[in-house]
């Protein structure tokens, strides 16, 4: 994506570091717990409260999580890793410093492949992944001179993930985080819910144009919604350009987006706290993971976006589009599966008909009612139900429309709605016939006209057959004979 | 030989939140800049092909601990050094960005 400016066309270059929250019991060094909500302070152990003295000791299941996410981003994992201390003061912060990977990160350089809304795909490369912990929270509005500190999230295992430079649009990177999100998610090693803040983004943006080099970038902190980054980006990428263009300069600097005002704007100078001071953590001996925990993690990958997507084009004729929207949540493509059911190792029903049924008329009504996919009011089976009675002609395709709203509300079954309210499809010719005549006999005029040449009139003959029946008329079956009437 | 300037030690100590006068400044110049120099021996070494070693423990590296949920539930504790508390949170003058 090009943004037109004054003086031509300015290419817009993206960055992500995204933290994602490590799905663990424990913490990252400690044995207290890392559930939500808990009563401030209650989830905090002598270690995490940084007492004199206390020593760390790393929960495996989160280096497993890291390692698990590592290759579930095609990357490289790093056997030996090491953690170092980056030194800081802030009140959140009991250490005076956070314990997290500088130069040797636990996994390495991979990439993921991002689906574009119009169907394509594009690679964007992956930087590091690393282990780190989480700060504690600040509370500013409980008190006029104070500010309260809770410290539940101190030490959480946070990964650090980071992206090269590949991003060209807002849309990109907003494809980029979508399909990080997906990735974590069917690994199971992050919920991936920026709402509550167990992912977040920072964004690192520049311009330049096309063809030279990487200008100046700007940070934008903690941004937490895929729809803020994309807002964020486009601004920020307005402000620079508006900066250059009347001859200035773009200072490298760490901004906030206000998403009420529309504007990014720097944070409050803090001076030298760039410094981090990055040491190895003397308390911490090297992270060696042994070869055969890795080759256990991988062997025990679930099937992947990417993969179902293949598999989902492959083996059920999807197109593209589809099959990615339906991989996006590996509910809604459990879903999906479920309606078209299989038969003989063969898709069971037309998978083309289920996934146009899951991801339109069904999303539509979910996104509507505001429910998730695990929470419809039609299950997977139900609405296979509805499809065999379209496929096997005893409904039309628009009654089916209507028995659809039907299910919706009361969550019966296609069949019993069908039965109960007398919508069989009438495919007997001898009924379709007859009121194909009434019809002809009702509307001469219109006979005469169409006859004389108006062709636009066959859809209305159509239209009152349908009516006439209830809309319950085999639509084909009705087409074809009334052009025989018409026409022959 | 490395020296540290009064500058450079007065970054450091705001760094490090130390509040010292004109005085220490020029004091604690001298002392860094005596400890660099005698660490700075170590350069005498040559260590090309020796592999940076961060810790002065050998083995096979971190010892690891279970996933297990065994420690915190002691808000009184973690709070009881606190100079102020409350409501079960550490009270500290505000900070806001």
């Amino acid at each position: 994506m090009l943004i037109e400016g004054r003086t031509g066309s300015w290419e817009i270059v993206v960055g992500l570091e995204v933290h994602a929250q490590v799905i663990s019991n424990a913490k990252l060094f400690s044995g207290s717990s890392t559930a939500f909500g808990g009563e401030p302070n209650t989830q905090v152990s002598l270690v995490d409260a940084a007492m004199p003295g206390m020593l760390p000791v790393i929960n495996e299941k989160c280096v497993e999580q890291a390692v698990r996410t590592g290759l579930g981003l095609n990357a490289q994992i790093n056997l030996v890793s090491v953690f170092d201390r980056k030194n800081y003061f802030y009140a959140d912060l009991p250490q005076g410093y956070q314990i997290s990977q500088f130069q040797q990160p636990i996994v390495g350089e991979g990439v993921v492949t991002v689906d574009m809304p119009d169907g394509s795909v594009k690679e964007i490369g992956i930087e590091r992944l690393h282990l780190e912990q989480d700060a504690g929270k600040s509370i500013h509005d409980q008190h006029p001179s104070q500010s309260y500190i809770d410290l539940n999230r101190s030490g959480v295992a946070l990964m650090e993930i980071v992206s090269k430079p590949d991003m060209r649009s807002p849309d990109e990177a907003a494809a980029y985080l979508t399909k990080l999100r997906a990735i974590v998610r069917y690994l199971g090693t992050c919920d991936g819910n920026m709402a509550e803040g167990s992912m977040r983004a920072d964004v690192n943006v520049s311009v330049r144009k096309p063809g030279d080099a990487f200008g100046t970038r700007c940070e934008i902190k903690n941004v937490n919604s895929i729809r803020f980054v994309k807002q964020a980006i486009e601004i920020e990428a307005r402000r620079q350009i508006e900066i250059i263009e009347d001859g200035g300069s773009i200072d490298q600097e760490t901004r906030l987006f206000d998403p009420n005002k529309g504007e990014t704007r720097p944070m409050r100078s803090k001076e030298e706290a760039h410094d981090y001071r990055y040491f190895p953590d003397p308390d911490l001996l090297p992270l060696v993971l042994p070869e055969s925990l890795v080759a256990e993690i991988k062997a025990s990958l679930p099937e992947l976006p990417d993969e179902k997507k293949a598999r989902f084009i492959d083996h059920y004729g999807l197109r593209p589009y589809d099959a990615a929207v339906l991989v996006a949540e590996q509910e809604k493509a459990a879903f999906f599966e479920e309606v078209v059911g299989t038969a003989d190792g063969k898709p069971k029903r037309d998978p083309k008909m289920c996934a146009n049924y899951v991801t339109g008329d069904l999303f539509a009504a979910l996104n509507k009612a505001g429910k998730e996919i695990t929470e419809s009011p039609i299950s997977a089976e139900q609405l296979g139900g509805l499809i065999d009675l379209i496929a096997d002609d005893t409904i039309s395709g628009r009654i089916a429309k209507q028995v659809f709203e039907d299910m919706l509300e009361s969550g019966k079954d296609a069949a019993i709605i069908v039965e109960e309210k007398g919508l069989k499809q009438v495919t007997d010719t001898g009924a379709i016939d007859a009121e194909i005549d009434k019809v002809i006999t009702a509307n001469q005029d219109k006979v005469e006209q169409y006859k004389g040449g108006k062709d636009k009139l066959f859809g209305f003959f159509v239209g009152q057959v349908m009516k006439a029946t209830g809309g319950k008329a085999n639509p084909a079956m009705v087409n074809e004979m009334l052009r025989k009437k018409l026409d022959g | 030989m490395s020296t540290f300037d009064k500058a450079t030690v007065a970054r450091m100590a705001t760094l490090a939140r130390l509040k010292l006068d004109d005085d220490e400044l020029d004091h604690f110049a001298g002392e860094l800049s005596q400890i660099l120099t005698w660490v700075e021996q170590l350069s005498e070494l040559d260590t090309d092909q020796v592999e940076p070693m961060t810790s002065g423990v050998a083995g096979e590296g971190l010892r690891w601990r279970a996933d297990h949920v065994d420690d915190g539930n002691c808000q009184d504790k973690v709070l009881g050094n606190a100079p102020e508390a409350a409501q079960g949170f550490y009270c500290v003058p505000k900070v806001v960005e």
